[in-house]
């Protein structure tokens, strides 16, 4: 048993003399009774580290392996490559062991790399104001809602179905909550229908959010979107995939209020949807209803420059039932891991991902679109990811190098959230997918189209494609 | 304001808040005592010209560093005016709390609810049983 | 031990702050990205009015640059490794590096959260594992790992609350929490939409019984307690508060922030407790990383079942061939309160905690957190501490205490923040300070299992240390820390004029 306790029996009994007991027994005296727990938990033992350590390998092991042939999933999450630097600078115990920040003297580290992510996501949303980080990127949404609601006292919420589905559940989930009411505008044409916006948008709108690319890709045009809201004085908001930034005009420019946005493409691993980030930004005039931790710059006793939890008034712990929130984390460690991505990127490197991401998908997309038995589902402009229509194969029959027997292909089925589009998936990408990687998945979608035609109309199964991972591996 | 002071020709509230009468109005603020307990004032969240103040009711918020604070109406009526300056200097609140601290200006609706305001010898001798 | 010495700079402070923006040189950088081999132009794929025209202002640096910047900053922090850590209410016990190394293993940290069930049964099994034996300790038969953090876990019981009344056709207004609760508890009730109630604390440091029968009526939801409460004791009349609630057909709500006094002793389950929430990052050794991450997973009876959020693991299959599967199928839940499953890498550092601990472990862990308290509780309780720093309530407490720093304030003028400023100079980071607000000046101490005698041994000299030295002179401590990287901060000037980003490029 590990208990991690160093305390001997010498030191307990030391301990007990000076408290004048005979036992620890005595100290919990002070449940009664009834209340005592009077066996053991119904657990095993504890074990020995390297059993603890392969019994968890085992269960990690019982997972297929992620990187077993390429994978296209995104909705949300990206399977980017994290620089080295990133564990290395997090796995130090100077970020990974401190709590908050209360003591500024001796958090100066954390604090300001606060102030460093806080100015990075302000470069890159194009608004003024950054918290240092939330939970992830669908509560966020709530987070923006709640905002609003305050900010207009208005009452109702106006979502696009572009939205990350997720995120329309967690603002549904609040709203019971908040006592607010959510209304969906749909989509035409893979955007959010401007026409139905202006139909639903009322005097008592209080925000209009948005995503941008939206969960089918597409980028919107947010400043036309913006406008008509503006018009019915109520806010924006809008989430961002911040991968995207370097390339599509930030959202600042666009008229948005708030911009926020799951943050795990920076510097976060998918460890299977968290832990990661979220982060959020808004207009000056919103500042003192921001939801979460703020750092800011100030100096010492002395003149000496350093950084502070600023705003404090704002939170849970003075602020009581009237706080902008009641969020308390600010996924320090999380929000590290972006910053130091961000940095290494640079200025030049998140316009070149943005690029290369741009050119790859248009490029897959081309492709696909072209399949026999396949179609987009929409054309709208894109930046890495899109959808497809499976004309003649069932999204959950599409097979990885098209070998029936193998395993599903890693493409995200929106028939999971969009009863309308059962035929259909999303394709993303990241860095990492290379062209050989398109190429496999391009031969594993007409394999599996072309086995299916050929079952129908008595032909023989065609070649499978060598998958393009056990290229690499050779 | 270093020393603690109660102003002679002010009415007092037991929340800590002043009223200057001027005929039918009455310009309201907090106390000395008030301002210390609170800290370095860094914001003032007034009401809108116009609100309409119960007495007893909080009326605005003042802010310092760690804590929060509702000021409270020791009078009834309506919002004749406000204090602007204090958006950019809060810090008036501490440095002239009966002077250029000053929070609201209001006309009142029941003026004979300042019978029921302490004076300043009122107030002084309830600072000193409470603490 | 450092004098005040105001006149020497230490090395870290000598380190100015820059940001790394400000060590950015134009046309410096680190990343190397994979050719893309050229293609058309951004706006020939993308429409200009939806492109971006300056590139963000990020810092333009090289690789050992930012390496080097942020290892510097690092050591501006104090951390859990270092040193004591004895914050009331946060249980800042040790961090296995175990949990690190399985957490990181490509098949749990390269799982997409998207996949499909059948390619992640080993996570998914981990997580049914963990919610089981989060039930047992708990003494609750359901688990959702969902909420990412001990306030996301307060505003699902709270959203749980109110579905589990809507459900029986009710909707009371008002839900109680005692006057030494924690912020978040209101500010969670705020969020769901009910009024927060006040109940007064009684003599003993418990739920003044009289206040709460006051309080309670029709109207009443829920109760929110911790037990032990916020003041390190175990409150002995939950058994009657328990019953008194549910007569009114509320629920009880357990805020887990004090669970870890108790794991293996007492079940809030047993206690008549509905719905708890547990935080990870507390008592089942989840590194707090300077503010997060954490989990807050919810553990509940079978009346609030069927309201848990959305997706649920479920088992199916033989006894030897299990299979887990993502249940979203549930109509009466509440719904979801973020993305995807919750915070898995979370879950998987907590089970190996779980795991390496046993059930015996973790009930060791427990007592000896008691024991550690109640010894340092004891040690400060003589000399100068027991002069100036008296416990608020003096019985024996749980895993955590709370003193007043009413009398140092009173005879020797200082302020229980300069007590913890000056206990920085000494090496340690202070206990919580100011809270709970009920008690004047308060010190709140929790010095967990995983500290030697020695370290509270010398963390209690410390204090006699620099209580003795304020009787000489309290405008040492009144000025303290002068050691650390910096001295105290304007937080005044902070708020008045926020500067909240570095100045770049166009925004400068």
């Amino acid at each position: 048993m590990a208990g991690y306790t160093p305390l001997t029996n010498g030191d307990r009994q030391r301990m007990l003399e000076l408290l004048g007991l005979g036992s620890e027994e005595e100290l919990l005296e002070t449940i009664p009774d009834g209340l005592r727990l009077d066996r053991p938990l119904a657990m095993d033992d504890g074990l020995p580290e390297g059993e603890v350590f392969e019994r968890l390998s085992g269960l990690a092991a019982a997972n297929r392996p992620p990187d077993s042939e390429p994978s296209f999933l995104g909705a949300g999450m990206y399977d980017h490559y994290v620089p080295a630097i990133v564990d290395a600078i997090t796995s130090r115990s100077e970020f990974l062991t401190p709590y908050t920040p209360y003591q500024p003297e001796v958090s100066q580290g954390g604090l300001q790399a606060m102030f460093e992510f806080q100015t990075a996501m302000s470069e890159l949303t194009g608004l003024p104001v950054s918290n240092a980080g939330l939970y992830e990127g669908p509560s966020a949404a709530a987070a923006a809602a709640y905002l609003a609601l305050g900010a207009t006292g208005r009452s109702r919420v106006l979502v696009s179905r572009g939205l990350h589905p997720h995120a329309r559940e967690v603002l549904r989930t609040h709203a019971a909550g908040f006592g607010c009411e959510v209304v969906e505008v749909g989509l035409e044409g893979g955007l959010t229908d401007l026409g139905a916006l202006e139909d639903a948008i009322d005097g008592e709108t209080a925000v209009v959010i948005l995503q941008s690319p939206n969960f089918l890709g597409s980028i919107e045009d947010v400043e036309a979107l913006s406008a008509k809201a503006r018009e019915a004085g109520a806010l924006v908001a809008v989430s961002v995939d911040p991968v995207t930034l370097g390339i599509l005009k930030p959202p600042g420019e666009c008229g948005a209020d708030i911009a926020f946005g799951e943050g795990q493409p920076l510097g976060n691993r998918l460890d299977f949807g968290g832990p990661s980030f979220a982060f959020f930004c808004a207009r000056e005039e919103h500042l003192r209803r921001m939801p979460g931790r703020i750092a800011g710059e100030t100096e010492d006793a002395d003149g000496r420059r350093g950084f502070v939890l600023a705003l404090q008034t704002r939170e849970q712990h003075i602020r009581r039932e009237k706080a902008t929130s009641n969020i308390c984390t600010s996924q320090a460690l999380n929000a590290l891991a972006a910053t130091i991505h961000l940095s290494w990127l640079g200025r030049s490197g998140i316009v070149e991902l943005g690029t290369l991401l741009a050119r790859r998908t248009a490029a897959a997309r081309e492709r696909i679109s072209t399949l026999p038995g396949f179609e987009l589902l929409h054309d709208a402009p894109v930046v890495r990811e899109f959808a497809v229509r499976s004309v003649e194969v069932p999204v959950a029959e599409l097979r990885a190098g098209g070998d029936p027997s193998g395993p599903r292909l890693r493409v995200y089925p929106l028939g999971r959230d969009y009863p309308e589009y059962e035929d259909s998936f999303l394709v993303a990408l990241t860095e990492k997918r290379t062209p050989a990687d398109i190429d496999w998945l391009v031969s594993s979608l007409e394999a599996s189209a072309e086995r299916v035609r050929g079952s129908e109309g008595g032909a023989g199964p065609r070649a499978i494609p060598e998958p393009a991972i056990l290229r690499r591996a050779s | 304001m270093a020393e603690a002071s109660y102003p002679e020709d002010l009415r007092y509230h037991p929340e800590h808040d002043w009223a200057r009468i001027e005929g039918d109005e009455a310009v309201l603020g907090i106390t000395w005592y008030a301002q210390d307990a609170l800290g370095e004032v860094v914001f003032f969240d007034p009401p809108d010209v116009g609100t309409e103040v119960s007495k007893d009711s909080p009326y605005a918020e003042v802010e310092s560093v760690k804590a929060v604070s509702d000021v409270v109406a020791p009078l009834s009526g309506e919002v004749t005016a406000v204090n602007g300056d204090l958006a950019d200097a809060p810090e008036a609140i501490n440095a002239d709390p009966y002077g250029a601290g000053w929070m609201v200006r209001i006309r009142m609706s029941d003026p004979a609810e300042a019978e029921a305001l302490m004076d300043a010898a009122a107030y002084g001798a309830s600072l000193e049983d409470g603490s | 031990m450092n004098g005040p010495g105001p006149a020497t700079e230490t090395p870290q402070q000598a380190d100015r702050a820059r940001t790394i923006y400000e060590k950015s040189v134009p046309g410096r950088r680190a990343a190397q990205l994979p050719e893309d081999g050229g293609g058309p132009s951004l706006d020939e794929l993308i429409p200009s009015k939806l492109l971006r025209e300056e590139p963000p202002g990020l810092p333009e640096v090289s690789e050992p640059e930012i390496v080097r910047h942020y290892n510097r900053l690092s050591r501006r922090n104090y951390d859990l490794d270092t040193g004591l850590y004895p914050l009331g209410s946060c249980t800042m016990k040790y961090n296995p590096r175990l949990n690190e190394r399985v957490a990181a293993l490509p098949g749990y940290a390269g799982l997409h959260p998207a996949s499909d069930d059948g390619d992640v049964q080993g996570a998914l099994e981990l997580m049914y594992l963990l919610e089981g034996a989060l039930a047992e300790v708990c003494g609750l038969p359901h688990v959702s790992l969902q909420p990412s953090a001990g306030s996301q876990g307060e505003l699902a019981g709270l959203l749980l609350t109110r579905a589990y009344h809507d459900d029986r056709g009710r909707s009371p207004g008002k839900v109680l929490t005692p006057d030494t609760a924690h912020g978040t508890n209101p500010a969670s009730v705020a969020m769901a939409g009910y009024e927060a109630v006040k109940v007064a604390t009684d003599p003993n440091g418990g739920v003044d019984l009289d206040d709460l029968k006051a309080k309670l009526d029709d109207d009443v939801a829920c109760l929110m307690l911790t037990n032990p409460n916020t003041l390190g004791l175990f409150d002995e009349n939950i058994a009657e508060i328990a019953s008194l609630v549910h007569e009114v057909d509320g629920l009880l709500y357990y805020d887990g922030a004090n669970l870890n006094a108790i794991m293996g002793l007492a079940r809030p389950g047993d206690m008549g407790f509905d719905i708890v929430h547990v935080n990870l990052h507390k008592s089942f050794s989840q590194p707090h990383g300077g503010g997060g991450p954490g989990s807050g997973p919810i553990a509940v009876s079978e009346a609030v079942e069927p309201f848990l959020p959305v997706p649920r693991v479920v088992r199916s299959g033989s006894e030897e061939d299990p299979v887990f599967e993502l249940d979203h199928d549930r109509p009466l839940s509440i719904g979801r309160l973020r993305g995807f499953q919750g915070n898995f890498g979370v879950f998987v550092r907590s089970y190996a905690y779980i795991l390496s601990l046993g059930g015996d472990g973790l009930k060791e862990a427990s007592t000896r957190a008691v024991l550690n308290a109640n010894y340092l509780k004891r040690r400060l309780a003589d000399g100068r501490a027991g002069k100036y720093l008296p416990i608020g309530f003096d019985r024996p407490c749980m895993h955590e205490f709370v003193l007043s720093g009413a009398p140092l304030k009173k005879e020797l003028g200082l302020k229980t923040l300069d007590l913890a400023k000056r206990l920085l100079d000494h090496g340690f980071h202070p206990p919580t300070v100011y809270f709970p607000q009920l008690v004047d000046e308060a010190v709140m101490v929790e010095p967990v299992e995983t500290e030697s005698v020695e370290t509270l041994d010398a963390f209690a000299d410390a204090i006699e240390e620099i209580l003795e030295e304020a009787e000489r002179d309290p405008s040492i401590a009144a000025d303290a820390p002068y050691t650390t990287p910096v001295r105290r901060l304007d937080e005044v000037r902070a708020t008045r004029e926020p500067v909240l980003r570095q100045p770049v490029g166009s925004s400068a």
